[in-house]
């Protein structure tokens, strides 16, 4: 029997329910395909995470959500929402109560999932004899100077990680969205890092355990396999080093590995999956190993076949000319995004000390300072890259801009323009000042949306392991 | 009689100049390459070889492709969107005021000079950048480019370039800057005005910088994050520095290392410091002949260097320098400075404070030619005596006198691409492109591999045409959009490689 969790993209492939486990799909597909007929996009986030994709590359995002961030308080958000579900009413009501009445059904035929994970590797991946994945992308016809990964269009990238078997990547996936990751099983990775949002959580500052407000967001997960460090600050050197840190952080998942370990332990069905994951080892269910998986599964969100890299590749009728404006702007030494931003990957994956402003009423985030322990890092953040930058908005480390245009705009404002007088930075050297055109602005948001490819998303289990209910629909977030 | 022959002549000289109006007299122009070809034997009887050495970085074409040949009024971005590899585009003078950019391979953009007229790029200080560029074995030369706000010449990873006897004048940052590349010629080329560094070698591998003049710019020639580059026979006066080679700290690429400048005349470069603040260059003091920051392996010889007020060659750490970055992972020392004998008059002679203050630790006053300041390993000094200098007692003598054995360190016949079999080419888009919707075995999104191995088994052709332009061929699923952008060689390899690929 085909697996039951597979990386099918298609709603079709349910479409013959294969156990009981898929008897849901009876009242929830008709339901489903009803629902996508119409226009709300604030219910598709459910159709999603039953296994849809969203074809389109744009995946719009709810006007609702884009104000709730907008405002500060916590209260005023509260009451734009109540006044978008009032306008927006009954659909919306009638649609969220069923849905919420379906997805408890599903849970008890959900009690006890057996799950066989995937013998095959994500798309992108080629299995080897010995039963890993490993990576093949098109920028694997490149070089790039001294092997940095960074250069022009016909660049190699750097050297990704690969080479995890791919139960252990399905693994990774099941653990990603499963929220009995969390002290309180209110969070999953999912929760920040939302496949329907570009990885993120469209949040300028994320929201921990017990509604505790991040410093920062949380960034991108794709084509993290290509990254030599972690988190805005740079802190960590490796996707295993990075994921201990939200999972025992008391801010974020609140957990500990004792605690951890229990929870996993008492839901019964993980244990066949480590043994799946992690053949032939005494332990096979233990911290390293959920470390393990989770690296295996970032490693293979991958997103390099844009628009953007049609043209790379030499296809040059791949964009506008508008969008190829924007490439020119782009790389041109008077904006010089393309210095830090640098392609195949869009990060130099250094440090970069830029200035800007915090979220009002916000101390200045040292940064890096605390890192390196060094005074010229302060307010120093690692380059972001900017693929898929188009689906995470809020930007920069706090979310200070709300959209692509204000935080290109804000390179143009001058060297420290946004910078207190009693604040000592130093700047670098390429924030300077451009003097870009309203004009080469747009040209600037044109092209980085070309930057968009969510072809190769994962599709979200159908069911998580734990019996758990899923938490990374928007506006799921515990509040308390 | 006596007048038909006036008309003859003014009609002749009315066809002329509508011919050359018109575009028309551009056969009538001799162009002789101006790199490569035969070489004089000259009138002393010596073993001579008769190959043309081919000196240049570009390769050699073996069959040239279409000239095209653009006029005033023409776009010269249209005619590089016409051009495929092979071809070379001849611009006619007269003025242009556009950004041209190639991302394209194999492509020659020569300006055509007419009694000193020029095809000249005016970015009317509006425009960015005249020339970007990205693709390899890129040769630009003979053009003025004047009023960018950007940079002159820029390539981003562009392996294999000549850029030479460009004019080229205010034309913002940098007048010529190739970035990530390696392999190139910069040569003959007259810059001046750049707020930065008026020939900016950054990031970049195996490059030569020749015969060039730089002058009224704030650094003349930057060697920067790089490594294998000569910087030889420039004439580098009244800027603010001369010829840096340095690391700047908080790059990608990490280092510079192997860096031989030599023969250069390097003269009053005394220019007060007018880059923009926070910019490296901007803490250059102004009267420095030859900086060298942090970089290895730098040998400086048979230079003139004269008439620099801080030093003649100042070599510092970057502990030494003010408002750098940290980089743990870039090497803060310039180790192996290596100084053989140059011409220095008159340097050093009105230094900044600093440089004043560390001379007097070693009760040094007056003149400085050479400087040194910070750790070093491996650095040495030939006929220390000649000069006046400071912090160089650590220095041994060198153990060779001259770099004569080095011609240059562009590669033979060019960087080669990366060389890909076919069928690697095929998995990787095959994996990389066509599983993003097709599964070895059942639905994806399209059809499974098996379906498509039974409808086109031994027709990779015809695979070929259909993944370039699809149409619909199963009502229940959706249109596959073209892979046009793969390109010919990739599209057959990958249609080869689904065909017989087993699971």
């Amino acid at each position: 029997m085909h697996p039951s969790i597979v990386w099918a993209r298609d709603l079709t492939s349910l479409d013959e329910p294969q156990s009981t486990n898929h008897l849901l799909h009876f009242i929830y597909l008709p339901l489903a395909r009803i629902l996508s007929t119409v226009n709300l996009n604030w219910l598709k986030i459910y159709y999603f995470t039953y296994g849809n994709i969203e074809r389109e590359e744009k995946h719009d995002l709810p006007s609702y959500r884009g104000k709730r961030n907008n405002n500060k308080d916590l209260g005023l958000k509260m009451g734009e929402a109540l006044k978008y579900n009032h306008r927006h009413g009954a659909r919306i009501s009638a649609g969220g109560f069923l849905f919420v009445g379906l997805f408890l059904v599903s849970y008890a035929f959900a009690a006890h999932p057996n799950i066989q994970l995937s013998d095959t590797c994500p798309p992108s991946f080629g299995l080897s004899e010995d039963n890993r994945c490993s990576l093949r992308h098109m920028y694997q016809l490149y070089d790039s100077l001294q092997d940095s990964g960074i250069g022009g269009l016909k660049t190699a990238l750097p050297k990704a990680r690969d080479g995890f078997t791919p139960q252990q990547i399905d693994l990774g996936r099941l653990l990603f969205f499963d929220p009995i990751l969390s002290a309180d099983n209110s969070l999953s990775c999912a929760t920040c890092h939302n496949p329907a949002q570009g990885f993120g959580d469209g949040m300028g500052r994320s929201i921990g355990i017990k509604g505790q407000v991040q410093m920062r967001s949380a960034p991108t997960l794709w084509n993290s396999a290509f990254l030599s460090s972690f988190f805005w600050d740079a802190r960590a050197q490796s996707l295993e080093e990075q994921a201990l840190g939200p999972l025992f952080s008391a801010n974020e998942m609140g957990n500990t590995p004792e605690q951890l370990m229990a929870s996993l332990k008492s839901a019964t069905a993980y244990r066949g999956l480590f043994e799946q994951a992690f053949p032939d080892v005494a332990t096979a269910m233990s911290v390293d190993h959920i470390i393990t998986a989770l690296t295996a599964f970032q490693s293979s969100l991958v997103s390099l076949n844009s628009r953007y890299d049609q043209y790379a590749h030499g296809y040059h009728k791949a964009l506008s000319k508008n969008e190829i404006a924007g490439l020119n702007v782009f790389r041109s030494f008077v904006a010089r995004c393309s210095q830090c931003h640098t392609p195949p990957l869009f990060t130099n994956q250094q440090i970069a000390v830029i200035g800007t402003p915090e979220p009002e009423g916000l101390p200045r985030d040292v940064g890096a300072q605390q890192t390196f322990n060094s005074a010229v890092l302060r307010g120093g953040f690692k380059v972001p890259t900017l693929r898929n930058i188009a689906q995470t908005a809020p930007y920069m480390h706090s979310g200070r801009f709300q959209t692509l245009r204000e935080a290109a705009e804000f390179y143009t404002g001058g060297r420290g323009h946004a910078v207190p007088e009693d604040e000592e930075l130093l700047l670098h050297w390429h924030i300077s000042e451009p003097n870009l055109t309203s004009d080469e602005i747009d040209r600037l948001v044109d092209f980085m949306k070309t930057l968009s490819d969510q072809s190769l998303i994962p599709a979200t289990p159908e069911q998580l392991p734990s019996g758990l209910p899923f938490k990374h629909m928007e506006n799921m977030h515990e509040k308390s | 009689m006596k007048n038909l022959n006036t008309l003859a002549i003014g009609l002749a000289v009315i066809t002329f100049a509508a011919g050359w109006y018109l575009g028309g007299s551009n056969d009538a122009l001799t162009i002789t390459s101006s790199s490569g070809g035969k070489s004089y034997s000259g009138g002393y009887e010596a073993e001579q070889s008769t190959a043309s050495k081919g000196s240049g970085a570009v390769k050699l074409r073996t069959t040239e492709g279409t000239t095209h040949i653009i006029n005033p009024g023409d776009s010269i971005q249209a005619a590089v969107e016409l051009a495929v590899p092979g071809d070379t585009i001849q611009v006619m003078p007269g003025t242009y005021s556009e950004t041209v950019y190639i991302d394209k391979d194999d492509i020659h953009l020569r300006g055509v000079i007419v009694e000193g007229e020029r095809a000249t790029l005016d970015g009317l200080k509006t425009l960015n950048d005249a020339i970007l560029f990205s693709g390899n074995n890129i040769i630009i030369e003979n053009f003025k480019i004047i009023d960018y706000k950007g940079n002159g010449i820029m390539s981003q990873a562009g392996n294999n370039f000549e850029i030479r006897n460009n004019l080229i004048i205010d034309t913002g940052i940098y007048g010529i800057f190739p970035q990530l590349g390696k392999n190139g010629l910069i040569e003959h080329n007259v810059v001046s005005g750049i707020a930065d560094a008026a020939i900016y070698v950054g990031m970049s591998d195996n490059i030569h910088v020749a015969y060039n003049e730089v002058f009224d710019s704030v650094a003349g020639i930057e060697i920067e994050n790089s490594r294998h580059a000569i910087v030889e026979n420039n004439h580098t006066h009244h800027n603010t520095g001369g010829i840096l080679a340095f690391i700047t700290p908080g790059l990608p690429v990490k280092d510079t290392y192997d860096v031989i400048i030599r023969n250069n005349f390097i003269m009053d470069n005394n220019t007060p410091n007018f880059g923009a603040p926070g910019s490296t260059v901007a803490g250059i003091p102004a009267g420095t002949g030859i900086l060298i920051m942090a970089a290895d392996d730098v040998v400086v010889e048979g230079n003139i260097i004269s008439n620099h007020k801080t030093a003649g060659i100042l070599i510092t750490d970057h502990g030494n320098a003010d408002d750098l970055t940290l980089d743990p992972e870039s090497d803060p020392n310039a180790d192996g400075a290596m100084i053989l004998d140059n011409v220095m008059l008159n340097n050093g002679y009105d230094t900044i404070d600093a440089v004043r203050a560390f001379a007097l630790t070693e009760l040094h006053t007056g003149d400085i030619d050479i400087f040194q300041i910070g750790p070093t390993e491996g650095s040495c000094i030939n006929n220390r005596h000649r000069y006046k200098t400071v912090g160089v007692s650590d220095f041994t003598d060198c153990d060779f006198t001259n770099t004569d054995d080095i011609d240059n360190y562009l590669l033979a016949g060019g960087a080669e691409p990366r060389v890909i079999l076919p069928s690697e080419r095929g998995e990787i888009a095959y994996l990389g492109v066509c599983t993003g919707c097709h599964a070895y075995a059942g639905r994806l999104i399209g059809p499974s591999v098996q379906e498509i191995q039974a409808l086109y088994a031994n027709r990779p052709e015809a695979l070929v045409d259909y993944i370039n332009s699809p149409i619909p061929m199963r009502a229940d699923y959706p249109e596959m959009p073209a892979q046009n952008y793969l390109g010919a060689e990739t599209q057959l390899a990958v249609a080869n490689y689904i065909l017989q690929v087993g699971n």
